[in-house]
């Protein structure tokens, strides 16, 4: 694999909407003593800047692990990137040494996680935390740091932040908390921010204004945000594009508005139907039938096929690929046009 | 093996080390006296309960009060505990002499007092060796995991399988010489796999902590992980066991001392008055009277004060 290619080089430069970061192909095992579970199988996308990809899968489906793969977090062992390619403005990060990966980490692509309790060091005040990147990858005196963190926490629009630098992180709530998380993933200005289910564990109205502070962030800024999720309340609002995973692979990916309109792979039209509406107060709930595959059994075919209600003999023999339905759009369904019209009629 | 030199710093030190915890505290910025505690981090936290805490005061007090002894005993006393004059041998109780006198006719009060020197001196110097040797290796091997795991946790296991007190005796014995470095070695060097375990296990436990994984996201190398997001977060234990243990080198060295192996006789030792003071325990019982409570004292005391920092480091316990 080219680490870097200098026609590559040229157009990025050239073209300021050029994608910041292209992932290929991406396969991600992981090799345990029950066997190898294939976690990521062939995932490809590509981000702009100042676009917001929603990644969204039931747990297990392979989206935590893609962004540790993407961020070089991947716990090996057991796990292993196998095969593809993740390219950050033309550069390929899987090749690059430990020590030249740990530059961009931060730098130019830094992570929200989603328990921003846990993910706080119990023992540094707040300020210091969000000083650290300051001081590790800029050399900051502790005082200028300290002066950084303050301006960082007023731009997350936590409430006197000079007031509350020295506290601690089980001082504050947990909508504050994700914030400091914000800022922290945000000091260095990274091109790049992915954000892992970054209001799972908070409650309803403060993942509205935590989602609403992301986006405005980014619309300063112009970074790419990845946003991995399983709420698609949370993506309708703010995603541009999403892709759908299911047992390591992508089967859908679309523009937020034709995905929620007309969904073209069953799965995701299955997903949206069990979404709680409120006009169905009373009635049961839609659940899909079945349990996500073991990924170290993955069925043959389509990996949906045994869940799918308009499954046909070819489902289970052949894996659809991931084909074009429109600009911008593919689905990974042998039915995708009947899907799309809704023609296609249940077994 | 450990060079004792190297690990070896003045007495004063190693006891501000340890009361760290205090100092470390207030920094953190400690909430006002008088003001309610509004709980900060850890060690501030820990700091907070233990003011409050009867335990702490009071062992905290007589290890200051030991260390003030051991560090400057004649301000304690103006006798000469090496001076002996055989016609008091094993006499009571005397005006300038409170404790009465041994069977060489020493001063029983000055040796006592110039024998903490030689207890806290151990105690000290061997506990902060082992927590810097077993924490080294314990953390590496938890940290690194895998091979490096493997090999460094069988070469514990060796160590740790030697009897502490007779590995000791055979290693004192080896030696042509014996002074207070070669009983602090030989007690370093077999205490220390105790110290490594407890370290590996709350490594492994810290490391797989989501704001490890998140330092590693943003950037951090692996020393920083290491010193700056694991270290602190899992060192408790390692301090409470410490403090705790610091009681039974104390003892380790006046057994010892006492089995005659341990410091010289030239060096004035509880342990080595207590062996002196056996062959006259019917007819004169005072003699190993003084010198025995001295060290049991002694050594309540840190065991008090492990007992108290457990309870400020761990509210499960409570």
């Amino acid at each position: 694999m080219n680490q870097t290619n200098p026609a590559d080089d040229a157009r990025h430069k050239q073209d300021a909407n050029a994608p910041v970061l292209e992932v290929e192909d991406l396969h991600v095992e992981f090799r345990t003593r029950d066997g190898v579970a294939k976690a990521v199988n062939g995932v490809s996308f590509d981000l702009r800047p100042g676009e917001t990809l929603a990644i969204l899968g039931e747990s297990g489906s392979g989206k935590s692990v893609t962004a540790q793969a993407i961020m070089g977090i991947l716990d090996t062992p057991p796990g292993y990137v196998t095969q593809g390619s993740v390219r950050f403005r033309g550069t390929d990060l899987l090749t690059l040494p430990e020590k030249e990966r740990r530059r961009y980490r931060g730098e130019k692509i830094s992570m929200i996680f989603q328990d921003a309790l846990s993910s706080l060091n119990p023992v540094y005040s707040v300020g210091f935390q969000i000083g650290e990147m300051f001081r590790v990858h800029r050399g900051a005196s502790r005082a200028d740091a300290k002066k950084k963190a303050i301006e960082l926490m007023d731009r997350v629009r936590i409430p006197a932040a000079h007031e509350r630098v020295n506290d601690y992180p089980h001082q504050f709530s947990g909508g504050m908390r994700q914030r400091i998380m914000i800022a922290i993933s945000l000091a260095l200005d990274p091109d790049i921010i992915i954000a892992d289910e970054p209001t799972t564990a908070l409650d309803v109205t403060v993942q509205a204004q935590v989602m609403q502070l992301l986006a405005d962030l980014q619309a300063e800024s112009k970074m790419g945000l990845i946003l991995i999720t399983h709420d698609l309340g949370v993506v309708a609002d703010v995603a541009d594009k999403i892709s759908v995973m299911y047992a390591g692979s992508l089967i859908e990916q679309a523009p937020i508005i034709p995905l929620y309109g007309s969904p073209a792979h069953p799965y995701t039209e299955r997903l949206l139907a069990a979404i709680p509406r409120v006009d169905l107060k009373g009635q049961e709930l839609y659940t899909i039938k079945g349990i996500p595959p073991n990924l170290t059994n993955i069925p043959t075919g389509c990996a949906f096929h045994p869940r799918c209600p308009y499954a046909q003999p070819i489902c289970s023999e052949q894996v659809p690929p991931l084909q074009d339905v429109s600009e911008g759009r593919r689905s990974a369904c042998h039915f995708w046009k009947e899907t799309l019209d809704g023609s296609i009629q249940s077994r | 093996m450990p060079e004792p030199s190297k690990t070896a710093s003045p007495p004063q030190d190693v006891v501000a080390a340890s009361l760290t915890l205090g100092v470390s505290g207030s920094a953190g910025g400690a909430p006002k006296p008088g003001e309610i505690g509004k709980p900060r981090s850890l060690w501030s936290d820990a700091w907070h309960d233990l003011r409050r805490n009867p335990t702490f005061i009071v062992s905290a007090v007589l290890i200051v009060f030991l260390i003030v002894v051991a560090t400057f005993p004649g301000l304690f006393t103006s006798t000469d505990p090496k001076f002996c004059d055989l016609v008091s041998s094993n006499k009571g109780g005397a005006p300038g002499h409170p404790f009465g006198f041994d069977r060489q006719g020493c001063d029983i009060y000055s040796r006592v007092i110039y024998g903490a020197r030689a207890s806290v001196m151990v105690g000290i110097l061997v506990t902060t060796g082992v927590v810097v040797i077993g924490g080294v290796i314990g953390a590496l091997a938890a940290f690194y995991g895998g091979v490096v795991d493997s090999v460094l946790s069988r070469f514990v296991d060796v160590f740790f399988a030697i009897p502490l007190l007779l590995g000791a005796i055979v290693f004192l014995q080896a030696f042509p010489f014996r002074n207070i470095w070669t009983v602090v070695a030989a007690i370093m060097l077999l205490g220390w796999p105790q110290m490594s375990r407890i370290m590996r296990g709350s490594v492994i436990s810290v490391k797989e902590s989501d704001f490890v994984t998140a330092a590693r996201a943003l950037g951090a190398s692996d020393l920083r992980i290491l010193t700056r997001h694991i270290l602190p977060n899992a060192i408790a234990p390692v301090i409470v066991v410490a403090t705790i243990s610091l009681g039974l080198f104390i003892v380790l060295e006046a057994t010892l001392s006492f089995l005659g192996i341990g410091l010289p006789s030239s060096t004035v030792s509880w342990g080595g008055d207590i062996n002196d003071a056996q062959s006259s325990l019917r007819s004169a019982p005072h003699v190993l009277l003084y010198p025995s409570v001295a060290l049991s004292i002694t050594v309540l005391a840190f065991m008090l004060l492990g007992d108290a920092v457990r309870d400020a480091l761990d509210p499960k316990l409570r």
